[in-house]
């Protein structure tokens, strides 16, 4: 194994002995795929006619009016098959796993977003499955779960720790401790060790390379502004990554600010003061950590940004200032998401309205003539018990008490 | 690194002078409570256990099992804290005459300061440390920290390290070299076959230190088995589960089963 995959001081691979030449196994299947000019004409020929791309560009006509400030335009990757960009980086997995002739795969999963778009490319390709997600997650995510078990993954909940993403996380790497001979762990974000950080975000790449060309296109010039959410940074990473040599163009990642800053209560590492440098999970970043380096709870309304950790290469460019952040709070976040349902008609997850809300809070201060882009990463379908209670959507309870009613009367007449 | 004999390895290899197999258990710091551990150390002393690994807790121990895994969050659970372990590994190493090494993940010596955390371990008596997930090539601190103040990192070979890996690994190795038995994370059962045993002879000849076997040893019969084998057998998780299923009092009767 070789000492590389650091980012400045950040990334790394902190794994167990036993995993080391699994590591070395995919990073060279990585390489070697990286090389081969044929092997991204398949990943884009599969990403075009299995899922959606290129997603398109859309211009927020009415909220722009509204706002009064700069052009908003949203990245659409809630077209993706699967409705995230979880999509991208899971089929370039999956074609990366048939190379290693490995037969199964694992992951974990927080919103339920990623486990649903490996359960569903484990179906396409024939892989066995297994799905870890904190049991915390199983319970605000079932319309996912309900998904991942048709596509007939497993779908272990896990119920060490937090019952979040991070210990799904660890069971994915237990799991794979044991079984790496036949299976391939696909790592949701750009973190974890090397290669991952790297491979992931080369896979979401390809949002950012379609978004700057689609951009030039249409308005004839780069965005003054591009927003993210960061949760591990994935589809920050893709975005981002089209823009890393306009130095014009600022990017901005919007964490989850939960209840505040000050209030404990949140998943921002890198736009508030409280996480520090550290190694878990089998990389150095920033983590949400106390003294000792014990990991602690974090809480986001949205699952899918609820981890203590960030993509080490984000860390970076936090600390090389080539990246803003920002973080936005659970109240801010579902406004922005209502604001844009009803005014727009686009739905974006939970995760996705963080970057709107901090772009519309810009939005406000900019020049009509300055475009903005922000990536939605993806749609809220999943999302539709959590926001249903966010909005205290009467009719809806009403529906639920229905049906749990119509339920026990089933179980009851056998 | 220079391969001075470690005082741990001049002790194991002392030991094994009048035994042919050696015992090392696990416990895990502040799991059920400090003063439990303190009892437990002395009834496994007492048996006969040769040398002893104390576990500083971790909010993510991602190599292990079940059982260590809910002692490390129920220890963090009630508030055990880096300070806490090293005061009682101090006491430890006082009372008991063993040999006694940390074992821990590296975010731990990390967030203490790698060159803090090692020169506290020398200070208090702490021979050896086994962190699990810091490979040689991530550890160059660490490795030079433990050089400098004459204690052993203790790495791991797995059924699936090439020999030339062993052989690095062994390079960056004093005291002891641990072979997990089998694949996975630890407290899981393990077959004591002859595939098994090809493995351990393939890790003694590429390994120059004493060999420790661990990783679903549990029973009289699994430590014979390591007889001629491996130099140390390590009991981890039974011990606990023996403890969570009889209390501390169960400890000493198990091990006296083992060493019999």
């Amino acid at each position: 194994m070789k000492n590389s995959g650091y980012y400045s001081q950040f990334g790394g691979a902190f794994i167990p002995e036993i995993l080391v030449p699994t590591f070395d196994e995919l990073e060279t299947a990585y390489l070697e795929a990286r090389d081969d000019e044929n092997f991204w004409k398949e990943y884009l020929e599969l990403m075009s006619t299995y899922s959606c791309r290129a997603t398109p560009i859309t211009r927020l006509d009415n909220l722009s009016a509204q706002i009064g400030g700069a052009s908003i335009y949203v990245k659409r990757e809630d077209l993706n098959h699967t409705g995230a960009h979880k999509a991208n980086n899971v089929m370039g997995q999956g074609l990366l796993t048939k190379r290693m002739k490995k037969t199964r795969v694992i992951a974990e999963t927080g919103a339920g977003q990623h486990g649903v778009a490996t359960a569903t490319m484990a179906a396409k390709f024939g892989f066995d499955c297994t799905i870890y997600m904190g049991a915390h997650d199983v319970k605000r995510q079932r319309p996912n779960v309900f998904w991942m078990e048709q596509m007939g993954a497993t779908v272990v909940a896990v119920t060490e720790g937090s019952q979040t993403l991070k210990d799904a996380i660890n069971e994915a790497f237990r799991d794979w401790v044991t079984n790496m001979d036949d299976t391939h762990y696909v790592l949701g974000t750009a973190c974890g060790p090397h290669p991952f950080p790297e491979m992931v975000s080369w896979f979401q790449s390809v949002i950012g390379t379609e978004a700057r060309e689609q951009m030039l296109d249409r308005t004839g010039k780069l965005p003054k502004r591009v927003y993210a959410c960061v949760g591990g940074g994935s589809n920050a990473m893709g975005i981002f990554s089209g823009f890393f040599d306009d130095k014009e163009v600022e990017l901005v990642g919007v964490e989850a600010g939960g209840r505040g800053r000050g209030s404990g209560e949140h998943a921002a590492r890198l736009a508030y003061d409280d996480a520090s440098i550290g190694v878990a999970q089998g990389y150095k970043t920033f983590f949400l950590q106390d003294r000792d380096g014990q990991m602690q709870d974090t809480h986001s309304v949205s699952a899918g940004l609820d981890y203590v950790g960030v993509s080490p290469i984000l860390s970076h460019l936090h600390e090389a200032k080539q990246v803003r952040f920002e973080a936005a709070t659970d109240d801010k976040v579902v406004e922005a998401m209502q604001r844009t349902v009803r005014h727009e008609g686009l739905i974006p997850a939970l995760e996705s309205s963080h970057a709107f809300a901090q772009a519309y809070k810009e939005a406000e201060t900019m020049s009509p003539e300055d475009d903005i882009l922000i990536n939605m990463s993806g749609r809220a379908d999943k999302d539709i018990f959590t926001v249903a209670d966010a909005v205290h959507d009467p009719k809806w309870k009403e529906f639920i008490i229905d049906k749990a009613d119509a339920y026990r009367r089933e179980k009851h007449n056998g | 690194m220079d391969k001075h004999q470690t005082t741990l390895e001049q002790s194991i290899r002392k030991a094994r002078e009048k035994k042919d197999i050696l015992l090392m258990t696990h416990i895990v710091l502040g799991y059920p409570s400090f003063d439990d551990c303190l009892r437990m150390v002395e009834d496994m002393v007492n048996a006969g256990v040769d040398l002893m690994e104390l576990q500083i807790p971790f909010s993510e121990p991602m190599a292990d099992g079940p059982v260590i895994l809910k002692a490390n969050a129920e220890a963090l659970k009630a508030g055990a804290t880096v300070e806490q372990s090293f005061e009682m590994a101090e006491r430890l190493t006082k009372e008991f005459d063993i040999p006694f090494l940390f074992m821990t993940y590296y975010n731990i010596l990390f967030c203490q300061g790698v060159t803090e955390f090692v020169e506290r371990c020398k200070a208090i008596g702490i021979q050896g440390c086994i962190v699990p997930d810091l490979p040689p090539a991530e550890g160059q601190d660490y490795l030079d920290a433990m050089h400098r103040c004459k204690l052993a990192p203790v790495h791991i070979f797995t059924p699936n390290t090439p020999e030339p890996r062993m052989r690095f690994l062994n390079d960056n190795s004093a005291g002891f070299i641990y072979s997990v038995a089998r694949k996975g994370v630890t407290g899981k059962d393990t077959a004591f076959s002859s595939e098994l045993e090809t493995y351990l002879s393939t890790c003694k000849q590429n390994t120059s230190l004493p060999l420790a076997v661990g990783f679903g040893v549990k029973s009289a019969e699994d430590v014979n088995f390591l007889r001629g084998k491996a130099d140390i057998a390590v009991v981890g998780s039974e011990t606990i589960r023996v403890m969570e299923k009889e209390g501390v009092a169960g400890v000493r009767p198990f091990i006296e089963t083992l060493v019999a």
